[in-house]
Parts: structure tokens; sequence; C-alpha cells
């Protein structure tokens, strides 16, 4: 072979691969976006509601964007191929948060650390430096897989740490909450990414079993009890402490979770159809003798009735939620410039209320759209992923988010009865946004081991010459 | 595992279609109706931080909300609180508004679907809200001679513009002073809003268009004879037996002539003059030939049995629908169960003063945003058509042979022919009587129509009559409208 013709034949293949540092610039400039929207909208809370600007919160919030840099960066170190759409969409969510818990502080007198939003800023950056923690420590996600067991224990323990005496303790009615000290911290949220592990581990290793062997009643495929004991065992220990501690709406979410990840790891439509069932016959049930949940369907069915509107635990904060909503209408009141104070719980459970208020439907939409975005790049992990445990557990991350957002924004906006959640990023507590912190960087790890697969594009001007492509 | 994704994407998709629908419905479709729950202080805080829109008569403001240094941001302040306490009604911080506070409270509070842009601009620009201006019909001068023609009576006064509709005097009494309704500390609001609503005189009712209306005695006779000249069966000089007394059948009670003899001389009497004097007899005897279906359809088209919005809200006139042989009768001249406000009765006397073409009471000479955008202007508008021109013409000389040279002399202006019609009805056996006079002026060309009812008999029992006491009353703002 002549060096002429060989020559030909290598560049007529033109490899494009794809080029990390490209998607890295596209993030860090939605990131300055990302970051100036959460700038300006603690500065318009503040001219909104108070009439001056209080610059040294402002200067946290731009620690806050420091920070946020500081994980861009990170991930032009240890994952140059992640997503680059998930930092800045979070980013957004997270800085109208702090603004609007902030705002809502203020309207309440609270100044310094009293005020919630201060506290959400710390909470942020201790989430920030977690979740680059975890995109340091987790290089590839596949060790996940090793320690499943390890995050089923610790899941089930996270679920049990508030039923100890002196540490844990009943807010609302749920007994959910550690507290040390000045600190409150709710473990159940982090079970929530370690039972997300585990799901995806177990339902890996053991899914031909679960899949393949069963038996046959009414038509439907059983797996044997050994294959699916351990996730049963699980599942019925994290209700029965969720039952317990009553706390239905992170029961419902675990439900949605295991059925979710059992239904794509199976492909066995009767698993959605026997855990419906369940789901509605328990629910049903639930809703007759337990009297906080019938509350909550009565108070869901006919909020305006008075009968509901005065009881205690009736409809009075779904009422004033809407009276909210209705308040701001298509274009909002502006920032700091509503009564979301007026809801009780504004800055935690009706944060959506309070944003729908100031904001109105146009940011509400808003709001949505950038969490379908976040919960797409999650399905697009399960869609695009190499390995099925990384799939598996990119669909089932992405989709308690998913579910916990219908959950919650449903419960305020009546399409189902209400169940205390928290809005992810969006609310206050901090359990909640260091969670939904290391499920994002999660998703960034997963994302990048998708994009790290070396692909081969055709030249077209390559194909059109007909010649064959031949990849590494 | 693909398949399965999908399905659960589209779930997610779903579920998200769900609250992108909740929150529409909420925050657009719903909204007007949460915004108006009672229950909302959200509505309440808004009103406090808006700039509520001035209400104003000839360009002066009658109510005007004044900055003042408390959380609720601005005083509404009344500057001639009696005269005008029927017009403007009340507003409050916490206990509902009425009257035009309460009618167009959209307005004046800028919340109106018409000044969405403005409000929009508002949150874009970081300025508080403002409410439009509304602009009264109100002549103060006529207005001003109303309230001095009614004096220490119980009673209400209203004058109306024939040819457009635009109510130029609106008087109630006894009146009350909105300013100590409009005050910021709740407790002395209640209870001074106590105070009216337990006061037997009832100063918060608009006598005008509302309260328990009285019944309109002969001033209803112009509809009785409207409904027969229109039957084509009758006509002003048809002629009725003139009896003393007419036995009242089914009881053993007799109708009289208020002054008690025959009807004139002679055996029978016209239905023209039986209007000049203003005759029980012949009256009933028309009533119980004509029937009550006619007079009924005739009184609903005059705007009997139907509330209006003038923008608030009337309470409707009444003629019964089913009525017994005596009602009928007595009926036809005004007693029985009929009602009627003075709005209802000032309209009868427009559409007879505007060749048989009632148009639309209104108060609201134009709406101007805080822009000077003219959110909505006084357009006449026809409300019907109840009489023909002839019947019109007819009735219009039965009412100045009334007032010229017959039972509504009192009404009378030198150098002007004035239309009208008495009125002196029973309220039941001992209690005062309800003294009216409706009519208009010039009778030829008509520029104002007014009611004026007297309550309680005008302080003299059962000797008042609508000539003596409400014929005086209507001549007053009739002359300060001709002469002004």
């Amino acid at each position: 072979m002549s060096e002429t013709s060989k020559s030909t034949f290598t560049s007529s293949i033109r490899l494009k691969l794809r080029e990390p540092a490209r998607l890295r610039n596209l993030e860090l400039v939605l990131l300055v976006v990302a970051i100036g929207i959460m700038i300006s909208a603690m500065a318009l809370v503040q001219l909104g509601a108070q009439g001056v600007i209080d610059a040294s919160v402002l200067l946290l919030t731009v620690v806050l964007g420091v920070l946020i840099l500081g994980m861009h960066v990170t991930l032009r170190i240890v994952a140059p191929d992640a997503d680059p759409l998930i930092l800045p969409v979070i980013t957004v969510l997270n800085g109208l948060g702090v603004a609007m818990i902030y705002r809502i502080g203020l309207a309440d007198d609270a100044a310094g650390w009293e005020n919630a939003g201060i506290r959400q800023i710390a909470w942020t950056a201790l989430a920030i430096g977690l979740a680059i923690g975890v995109l340091l420590v987790i290089r590839n996600h596949r060790v996940l897989l090793r320690y499943r067991y390890i995050a089923m224990f610790s899941g089930i323990v996270l679920l049990l740490l508030p039923m100890l005496p002196i540490i844990g303790v009943e807010k609302n009615g749920a007994r959910l909450w550690l507290e040390l000290g000045p600190f409150s911290f709710q473990p159940g949220e982090l079970a929530k990414v370690a039972l997300a592990i585990f799901f995806a581990g177990y339902l890996v290793s053991a899914r031909d079993s679960l899949s393949m062997v069963g038996r046959k009643v009414l038509g439907m495929t059983f797996p044997r009890a050994r294959d699916l004991g351990p996730i049963l065992v699980v599942f019925a220990a994290s209700m029965l402490v969720l039952v317990f501690q009553r706390d239905l709406g992170t029961a419902l979410l675990y439900f949605g979770l295991f059925l979710v990840m059992l239904y794509v790891a199976t492909g066995r439509s009767s698993w959605i159809v026997l855990g419906l069932s369940l789901f509605l016959v328990g629910a049903f049930v639930a809703s007759r003798t337990l009297s906080y949940v019938g509350g909550r369907v009565d108070a869901w069915l006919d909020p305006f009735n008075p009968e509901n509107f005065d009881a205690i635990g009736g409809s009075y904060q779904l009422v004033q939620g809407l009276f909210g909503l209705a308040d701001g209408g298509l274009i909002g009141t502006g920032l700091g410039r509503g009564r979301p104070d007026i809801t009780p719980l504004a800055e935690s459970d009706y944060i959506i209320s309070a944003l729908g208020e100031e904001l109105g439907l146009i940011g509400l939409f808003a709001i949505l759209g950038l969490y379908l975005l976040f919960i797409s790049r999650g399905f697009r992990i399960g869609f695009a992923g190499q390995d099925d445990f990384g799939r598996l557990l990119g669909v089932g991350l992405a989709f308690v988010i998913a579910l916990q957002i219908f959950v919650v924004i449903g419960g305020v906006t009546r399409v189902i009865p209400l169940t205390g959640l928290t809005t992810p990023f969006l609310a206050a507590g901090g359990s909640s946004l260091v969670a939904n912190w290391i499920i994002a960087a999660l998703l960034l790890r997963l994302s990048d081991s998708v994009r790290n697969q070396p692909r081969l594009v055709i030249d077209p001007r390559a194909e059109a010459e007909n010649r064959l492509v031949v990849g590494q | 595992m693909n398949k399965e994704l999908k399905r659960v994407s589209i779930v997610v998709l779903l579920m998200f279609v769900a609250l992108f629908t909740s929150t529409s419905v909420i925050q657009v479709f719903a909204a007007d109706e949460l915004r108006a729950d009672g229950r909302n202080s959200r509505t309440l805080f808004a009103s406090y931080s808006a700039e509520r829109g001035p209400i104003l008569v000839n360009g002066e403001p009658i109510a005007l909300s004044v900055p003042v240094d408390d959380v609720y941001e601005f005083q509404r302040t009344y500057t001639f609180p009696d005269i005008y306490s029927a017009v403007t009604g009340y507003f409050t911080l916490n206990q509902g508004n009425t009257g035009i506070e309460g009618s167009l409270n959209d307005y004046l509070s800028g919340t109106s679907n018409s000044q969405f842009l403005d409000q929009v601009n508002a949150i874009v620009t970081g300025q508080n809200p403002k409410g439009a201006a509304v602009e009264l019909t109100i002549d103060p001068i006529v207005q001003q001679a109303a309230w001095d023609a009614l004096g220490d009576n119980q009673g209400a006064v209203i004058a109306i513009d024939t040819k457009t509709g635009a109510i130029l005097a609106m008087v109630s009494k006894p009146a009350f002073d909105p300013n100590g309704l409009a005050g910021h500390d709740t407790d002395q609001v209640i209870a001074a809003y106590e105070q009216l609503l337990s006061d037997p005189s009832g100063p918060l009712y608009n006598r005008t268009i509302a309260g328990p209306l009285n019944p309109p005695g002969s001033t209803f006779k112009l509809i009785t004879a409207a409904a027969a000249l229109e039957s084509r069966q009758f006509t002003a000089d048809s002629q009725f037996a003139n009896p003393v007394q007419l036995p009242l059948p089914q009881s053993s009670n007799f109708i009289t002539n208020s002054g008690g003899g025959t009807c004139g001389g002679g055996e029978t009497v016209s239905m023209f003059d039986a209007m000049r004097l203003s005759c029980n007899i012949p009256f009933a005897e028309l009533g119980q030939a004509l029937g009550t279906r006619d007079i009924l359809q005739q009184a609903m088209k005059f705007g009997f049995n139907s509330s209006m919005e003038v923008p608030m809200e009337s309470t409707a006139s009444v003629y019964p629908r089913a009525l017994d042989v005596p009602q009928n009768m007595l009926s036809a001249f005004g007693q029985s169960s009929v009602r009627a406000s003075p709005l209802q009765m000032a309209m009868v006397s427009m559409a007879i003063g505007n060749g048989g073409t009632l148009m639309q009471p209104t108060l609201v000479e134009s709406i101007t945003a805080p822009n000077l955008t003219v959110l909505q202007s006084l357009q006449p508008t026809v409300y019907g058509q109840p009489i023909s021109r002839e019947t019109a013409a007819t009735l219009t000389q039965m009412m100045v042979a009334s007032v010229s040279n017959g039972a509504g002399s009192n009404a009378r202006i030198d150098g002007v022919e004035v239309a009208g019609k008495t009125g002196t009805a029973e309220n039941g056996e001992g209690d005062p009587y309800t003294l009216w006079f409706t009519g208009f002026a010039p009778a030829n060309d008509p520029r104002v129509a007014v009611a004026v009812v007297v309550e309680n008999g005008g302080g003299l029992n059962q000797s008042g009559t609508g000539n003596g006491v409400a014929a005086p009353i209507a001549k007053k703002v009739l002359e300060a409208v001709l002469f002004r």
C-alpha cells in the first residue's frame, strides 16, 4: 500500500469526538445568567419589601454564586462531560427559593440568623459543598452498585433516627426531625437518596430472576419470594416507619419510587396494577381510619366550606395559599410586593403559592418548566446511558424529584389532597436542600459517564462519498 | 427498558400537565372568584395600598383618599358627607361597601379588567396602583336644592334627565355620615355601623332606589291609564260611573274618593278628569275592566318587577302577578300590595315626558383612569318603549291639567308648564300616609323628570297629602334645573 493511498484513507475518516470544553463553556454562560437571576431576585425582594438593599445579605448571595462557580470548576476537572443544564437550572431554582424565604422572613421582621432566608443561604452553601464532595469522591458511579446493601442499611437507619429519644422531635404532628442544638435536620430526606441507590443496585443484580422466574397467578406473573424478599422488607419497613411518624407525603414518595423502579427494571406492568390498587386501598383505609388523613381529604374536596375552613388542621392554610395564587394572577404582584406571609408556612410547604403570588402564573410556568428540564436531563441518562445500574439510578432519582414536585404542588393547587413535602430546591429546609443537591451531583456524575463513551460522528462529506467509516 | 422509560416519561409529563392546568385555573380562571371571597384578606390589604380613585361631582371630589401615616396609607374622606351619602354609600376597611363605593369598587380600587394594563405598568414601574376617578351625572345645584327642599322629612328625591337618563339629584333622608365608617379603628367603625343599623329611621337605606318600598298610591294611576290607552279600548274621554262610594267585592268595605264625594259633578266622569282630580273610584272601575294582566304588562314595561343597576342595584318595584278582583281594583290606584321606589316612579314620568321612550337611568358620567384614559363614559341607552307617542301625549295632557287645574296645584311654576301626578298612599289602619309627587317640566319639551316620596305623612300623620307636602318639594327641584 502506498503512502498516498493511506493518507487519503485516514483523511477521509473524520472522527469528531465531542469536545468536553464546549459543554462546560455552555454551562458557564448559562451559570452567569442563572447567578445573575439569583442575585437580582434577592435585590428585588429587598427593594420590594423594604425599599432598600441590605448589601451584606446581597454579598452572601454573591458568595453562593462563587461557590456554584467552584462546583463548575470541579466539574471541569472531574466530570467534563457532565450535563451542562442541570447546574444552571438548580441555581435559578435555589436562588429564587432563597430570595422568597428571605422575603417572607422580612415580612415577619426577622433579621440576621433569625431570618430563615439567611439560614437557607448557609444550608445552600453546605449543600453545594457536599455536592462538590460527592463529585470528587465518587469518580465512577458503578462503585455505588457495590454498596447497595450499605445504602439500604443507612437508608433504614436514617428513617429510624427521628424515633430516637432526645434528638428526635415532633413538629406539626410528624416525627421527622433531628434536633442538635440550633440545627434541625430531617434525615428522611437523605434516606430517599440511599433507598434509590439500593433499589437500583438490587433490581439490576436481581433483575433476571425477577423478570424471568416466577409463578403465574390470575394471568400475572409474580416473582419468587426469595427474589423479591429483600425489597419488600425494605419497602414495608419504610412504610411502617412513615406511618408511625405520620408522614404521608414521604410514604407516597417512596412508594412511587419503588413502584416505578421495579417497573422499569422488570418491564412488568402487573406491578403497576398491583401497586396502584394497593395504594388506592391503603389511601382509602387511611382516609377513613386516621383522622388527620380524613381531615386532609375533606379540606381537599371542599376547602371553602366554613366547617373545614375553621377546623383545626382544616383548609385554612390551603385556602390562604389559593388566595395568594389568585392574587398573583397572570403576572404576579412583583417580588416583595405581595402578601405571601399571610399563608402559614409560606416559606416551606407553601413556597410555591408565595412564588405564584409574586411572580404570577408566568413565573410558576417558568419554575415548572425548569423542573421539567431538570427531570428530563435525568431521564436522558435513563435513555442514553450505557449501564443498567446508571440508567435505573438516573431515572429513579429524576422520578423521585418529579413525584415530589407533583405531590407538593399538586397538594397546594388542589390536584390531590395535601401532604407535607418540601418543594425541591425552593422550600426552606436544610435536609431537603442537601439531599437534592446530592441528587443533582449524582445525576451530573451519571451524565458524565453517558457522555464519556467516545462516539463516532460520521462526517457528512465522508458519508456522501459512501466510504466506510471506522471508529475506535 | 426503553419502552418502560417512555411510559414513565409520559406519566411524568401528565403530572406536569396537571400542574400547569391547576395553576392556570387558580391564577386565571378562578382568580376573580377567589379574590372576591370575604375571607381573602389580601384583597383587603391591596385595597389599602392602592390610592382609591375619587368620586367627582362637576369635577369636585365628594369622596377622595387622603394620604395618612398609618398602615392603611390612605384615609377615605367625604367632603359633603350627608348630602351625598345616598350616592357615595360608604367605604369601610372590612365591613363592606355600598353605593358608588360598592358598585364601582373595581374601578375605584383599580382592579377592574379594563385597568389591567395600568396594573402591569404599576408593577413594572414599582409604583402603587391607583384607582380610576368616577365622575357622576349629579348636578350639585339640583342636589343641594333637593336636599334643602326635602327638609327634615323622611323620604327621598330623585331627578333624572328625561333625554339621557342622567341622574341629576339623588337624596335620601335621614342621611348618614360615611366619614364615621371610613375610619381605621375597626371597633369604632363597627360601633358606628351598629348604631346606624339599629336606628329605626333606617339612615343606611338609599330610599330613592331601595329600602322598604312604599305603595305608590295615586301616582300609579299613570300606569293604569297608560295600560288602558295602550289597549285601545279606552280613550281620555272614556266615561266611568261616578258614585260616592263603590262596594269592594268579596268584602263589606267601600272604595271612596279622597275628597269623600263624587269625582266632580255628573253621572259619569271621564278618564281625563279622573286623572286630573285623582279620583279612586273611576280607576278602580277601569282596573276591573282592564283586568290585571294588561296592567301587569304595562307596569313591567316601565320597569316594575325587575331591578336595575344605576350602577347600584335597585330594589325591584312590585306589581304582583296574581291578584283577585278586590286586589285588582285597589292596585289600579296604587294600593293593595303594589310597591314602588322613587326611581321607578321617576322612570314613568321620564317615559311619558320623552314621547314614550324610556332611557336607562345612570349616575355615571365617566370613569377616568389615572393616566387620563377614559374607561367608560355616559352613552345614553334606551331602556324600552313602554308606551306609544300618542299615549305619552295624552298622559302629558292629563298630568299638565292635574298641576294647572287639579290635584297637583302646588307644583305650578310661573311661566313653565309642569306635568305631574300626586299620590297619597295609605299604609294601614291609622298609619301615616306616604306622600308622593312625580312629574316633569317643561311639559312640551321636558328637561327633567322628578319623583319625591315623603314617608310618615311628612309629620302630618293622616292629614298630609301629596300635593301639600311632596309637590312643593318637587317644584323646587324642577326650578333648580329650569332656572339654573
